[in-house]
């Protein structure tokens, strides 16, 4: 029973030791899945019709969904940011879906969390200069100079809490699976299976990357505020 | 104590056991958000999607500290640093 991230490659570049680990291997995957989707779609968005039908009616529904959730979370003013907050959306989504084909799901690792995260915060700060460019320093003492520490830290512990819980969520559903499938005799893995996987890993999947992106516009949100 | 290594693994087992007591008041708290959810659906039930979305919203953070003890758990049976040091020191 491995529940640890197996290293595939170690390749050397100018001297450091890169691993190349499952999690790696499998954003590739994902990437590959999600590039190939993409062309295939714009290939069928040549002939572009005003009255839309067939693959664009469902893209221009899926995007326009995306689009009006953010104006509704963000404001009409700042819900430029929405494309970034789609692609994190989709990725996380078809992790979530990947870990029922037996592979193990890039969001099962802290590692790529914690970079959605981070990018997250990164894009707080950014739009929080942007638009409330010396108010947003000053807010950080804004009761009093006292508090300054307490805002800071609650300023770090979001990205930390944010990957943590998408993190955890995954990786439970990893651990549970991974405790079937090697506890349980041959017969049993057939059919049963696909309703914990069903209920773990992709509902509970799902839910967590929904209250990921609407807890990033969130905090973007109160940043600019 | 005669073998030091097997102590410090027994209480790893113990401390991972005793991380996920958060999970008692993790329920309460979430039973409530949903209890009240359900109560201002029923009250108004035209604003129905609203409150699905911010209960959801408010389970993923009651749901949050319930996982930093399943991380401490996991981080004490898997990865626990003492262990991994003990080891080392005694070759």
């Amino acid at each position: 029973m491995n529940l640890e991230v197996n290293n595939l490659w170690v390749i050397n570049v100018f001297g450091h030791e890169v691993w190349i680990t499952e999690t790696i291997f499998n954003t590739w995957i994902i990437m590959a899945v999600l590039i190939v989707l993409a062309v295939i779609i714009r290939v069928k968005l040549r002939n572009f019709k005003v009255i839309p039908k067939g693959v664009q009616n469902l893209t221009e529904a899926a995007v326009e969904t995306f689009d009006n959730f953010a104006k509704d979370t963000v404001g009409d003013k700042f819900s430029y940011i929405a494309p970034w907050f789609f692609m994190v959306f989709v990725f996380l989504l078809t992790c979530c879906l990947f870990s029922v084909f037996g592979l193990r799901a890039p969001s099962a690792d802290w590692a790529t969390t914690f970079a959605f995260s981070l990018a997250t915060f990164i894009i707080m700060i950014f739009m929080g200069f942007k638009h409330r460019k010396g108010k947003y320093l000053k807010s950080f003492f804004e009761p009093n100079v006292i508090l300054f520490p307490i805002n800071l830290i609650g300023e770090i512990a979001k990205p930390i809490s944010l990957s943590f819980r998408l993190f955890g969520n995954m990786l439970s559903g990893t651990i549970l699976l991974t405790l079937y499938y090697s506890l349980t005799p041959w017969f049993v893995q057939i059919g049963i299976p696909a309703v914990l996987h069903a209920i773990f890993d992709v509902a509970f999947g799902a839910l967590q990357t929904y209250i990921f992106v609407i807890i990033s516009f969130m905090y973007v949100r109160g940043a600019v505020e | 104590m005669q073998d030091p290594l097997a102590f410090v693994i027994a209480i790893a087992h113990i401390a991972a056991a005793l991380a996920l007591l958060n999970g008692v008041t993790t329920t309460f708290g979430q039973a409530k958000i949903c209890s009240q959810a359900i109560e201002s659906m029923a009250r108004q039930p035209e604003a129905s999607d609203s409150i699905r979305s911010t209960m959801f919203v408010g389970m993923a953070m009651g749901e949050t500290s319930g996982i930093y003890g399943l991380l401490i758990a996991i981080v004490m049976l898997f990865a626990n640093p003492l262990v991994n040091t003990m080891v080392s020191y005694l070759g």
